[in-house]
């Protein structure tokens, strides 16, 4: 027997559930403004998470995906990628999505169930992509459209474990190996797609590793320790700027929440389980760290939740005040210029003609 | 003038936009150093090279995906799907995805994408090379279905297709790929994507048609002209949107009509032009509506193909049952 092939799958984490320093930490978590800059921003996150649900639980909003226990996955994503970069994701990364000109009510918008919610007045980023997995191809042709240009910009596709046994994943994966795309493709495992534990989605080991059979390179991280989340995404950009290739990351993380606000996690995830992945949590581990480095207080909290409640309470109100729509928007933009046909359907639907 | 096939016609207007437009870019299985099962994109690698010409892995929903990405940053896309059979995994994309991207943005991103894919029987191809499915595309909102039905048609029809701001999907008849020549000036001008080609006049029966059905058509009304019936026919070549004001001005004139295409009956679109002209030609009609179309089977192994195609005896049949009325 000859061994032909072999591989192997790193695990980063630096702060690990005991919020400890398990090694060195990279020369931007040294700074304590921009850990204070991710905690606030997880937090944010989380005041946002808490409201939407109340808002859907009173009727003011549609169903809701939480993205409750995932914050510093998405956090660290959006602070790692630069402006000119694309971001194709899924609908969990709302972290990102607030640090590349999404505001918090455009995301309550989309869910409210108004297309305006993805006209995104200051990013230029893809909507969030509900059929699983779709977005992963949409990256790969941003991806060729920069190398294409020989710009200096970097597509990413994120999506969670669900995704990964989908062909669209694979078939992403599989061209921008070969192509050598500037992509990074970032996985949130948050253990559950709806019902479907981790371990029913797939025997491999790790997702990480589904990137091997790609031609590249695929890198675990603690997706709750956002210094991790942003280190080496940081890195895997900047490879693919550079035009090394695309990067496949899987994040660790736990969905604390329902799928969505559809859904009963308590008909098959277990309260211990739960409970477990409560003590791994992002948040809590980050604050622990900022406390015992003297760097965060209960005051300090305090002022921040009151903080998060008013910008989370103008985001609602910008919201709830948004401009009514007519029917005329079902039907503009179709095409860039309507044709005939809808345009007759368009006048029934506005009453003007006898339908 | 020189004349040309429908294949060639095709990619001379696939290197005439190459050139005008640097966004334009063609994409595919087999698309390059081969220039397409069929040829069609033959030459165009060595013209604009491996930047502009791409040759993809073998992966239908990658390729219809991938375009949505590039056509967001403002290229412009033309994809080749080896055969209509084969780009059903890409429907997901094209359903969920590049028809939607402009609505659900409000504009903000777009998908001038054009999905070119080779469609129909008669080629003694083997099984799922001689699909007709082009009222499943039809049927989406968001999209265009275009069908050519001549060299010169084919040349500004993929014109006026890749210059769309909007996703096409671009059937071309495989039966006519090298059926019959014509003289066609690659002077760049583009068709309209909306409008019905009329390619026949006369004052009894109108007879509409779209792709390579409208041989079988063209000859039928030719044969009947000698009997003393005169047949409109039309080429639809655009399905969707439909140009309905010319085949309902057709039909005011003649008052019969019969709507040949491959595709099965049963919801066809057909069933379609049927519809329309029930609800906004019915007093014009002198017969009842006629559709001679494909059987509701699976297109047979092409043993028995010639079966399935709706023959000319059948079309001339059907001539004759509406002259009765």
């Amino acid at each position: 027997m000859i061994e032909v092939a072999q591989f192997s799958i790193p695990y980063y984490q630096f702060l690990d559930e005991q919020a400890r320093a398990v090694t060195s930490l990279p020369g931007f978590a040294k700074q304590i403004d921009t850990l204070l800059h991710f905690y606030r921003l997880m937090v944010l996150i989380r005041t946002f998470d808490t409201k939407a649900i109340a808002l859907q639980r009173t009727g003011k909003l549609g169903t809701y995906a939480s993205i409750l226990g995932q914050e510093a996955v998405s956090v660290g994503l959006g602070h790692a990628m630069k402006p000119e970069d694309v971001l194709c994701p899924a609908y969990r990364e709302y972290g990102a999505q607030i640090q590349r000109g999404v505001t918090l009510s455009e995301i309550l918008l989309y869910w409210g169930g108004d297309e305006r919610g993805n006209q995104f007045q200051s990013s230029h980023d893809f909507p969030m992509a509900v059929p699983i997995g779709t977005q992963n191809l949409h990256a790969v042709g941003v991806a060729c459209a920069f190398k294409y240009r020989k710009q200096a910009r970097v597509a990413v596709a994120a999506c969670g474990d669900g995704a990964t046994s989908e062909g669209d994943f694979y078939e992403a994966m599989n061209l921008a190996g070969v192509w050598s795309l500037p992509v990074v493709f970032l996985v949130s495992n948050n253990q559950w797609a709806i019902s479907v534990s981790r371990d029913h989605q797939t025997r491999c080991k790790t997702l990480a590793q589904k990137a091997i059979a790609a031609g590249f390179e695929g890198w675990q991280v603690d997706g709750n320790d956002v210094i991790a989340v942003r280190e080496k995404i940081s890195e895997a950009l900047e490879k693919a700027r550079g035009g090394d290739g695309p990067t496949l990351i899987e994040a660790l993380t736990y969905r604390l929440s329902d799928h969505t606000t559809a859904d009963d996690a308590n008909r098959y995830r277990s309260k211990q389980a739960l409970e477990l992945a409560y003590a791994k949590e992002p948040i809590r581990r980050l604050k622990r760290y900022l406390i015992e480095q003297g760097h965060w207080s209960e005051e300090k909290e305090e002022s921040l939740l009151q903080l998060c409640a008013k910008e989370v309470g103008q985001a609602v109100m910008d919201y709830q005040s948004v401009s009514s729509v007519t029917t005329d928007v079902m039907f503009d933009f179709h095409f860039e210029k309507c044709p005939e046909e809808l345009e007759e359907q368009k006048a029934i639907a506005s009453g003007n003609k006898d339908g | 003038m020189v004349e040309i096939t429908l294949v060639e016609a095709l990619n001379q207007a696939l290197a005439y936009e190459m050139q005008c437009d640097p966004n334009v870019l063609v994409l595919g299985e087999d698309v390059g150093i081969n220039g397409g099962v069929f040829r069609v994109t033959q030459d165009l690698l060595k013209k604009f090279g491996p930047d502009r010409v791409l040759d993809t892995p073998l992966a239908e929903s990658m390729i219809a995906g991938m375009c949505v990405g590039m056509a967001s940053q403002g290229l412009r896309p033309v994809a080749e799907f080896q055969f209509m059979g084969f780009s059903y995994p890409g429907l997901d994309q094209i359903i969920n995805h590049a028809t939607r991207l402009r609505n659900r943005t409000r504009g903000r991103l777009s998908c001038p994408i054009v999905y070119r894919m080779p469609y129909g029987a008669g080629i003694h191809a083997p099984e799922h090379h001689s699909e007709s499915t082009e009222a499943i595309y039809a049927h989406i909102p968001g999209l265009r279905v275009v069908i050519p039905s001549s060299p010169a048609r084919a040349y500004g029809l993929l014109l006026a297709a890749i210059r769309d701001p909007d996703p096409v999907i671009f059937l071309e008849p495989s039966r006519l790929y090298r059926l019959v020549k014509q003289a066609v000036v690659n002077d760049g001008k583009a068709l309209p994507l909306d409008r019905c080609f009329k390619l026949r006049d006369g004052s009894n029966v109108t007879l509409i048609s779209w792709g390579a059905m409208l041989h079988e058509t063209l000859n039928v009304a030719k044969q009947v002209a000698e009997e003393g019936i005169e047949c409109d026919v039309i080429d639809v070549a655009t399905i969707k949107p439909l140009d309905r004001l010319s085949i309902l001005t057709s039909v005011e004139k003649t008052g019969r009509c019969i709507i040949i295409h491959e595709a099965p009956l049963n919801c066809g679109v057909g069933a379609e032009i049927a519809a329309m002209l029930a609800e906004q030609g019915l007093f014009f009609l002198k017969a009842p509506v006629i559709r001679v179309t494909g059987y509701d089977t699976v297109v047979p192994y092409f043993k028995l193909e010639k079966k399935y195609l709706p023959s000319e005896s059948r079309i001339k049949q059907a001539v004759y049952t509406v002259m009765e009325s």
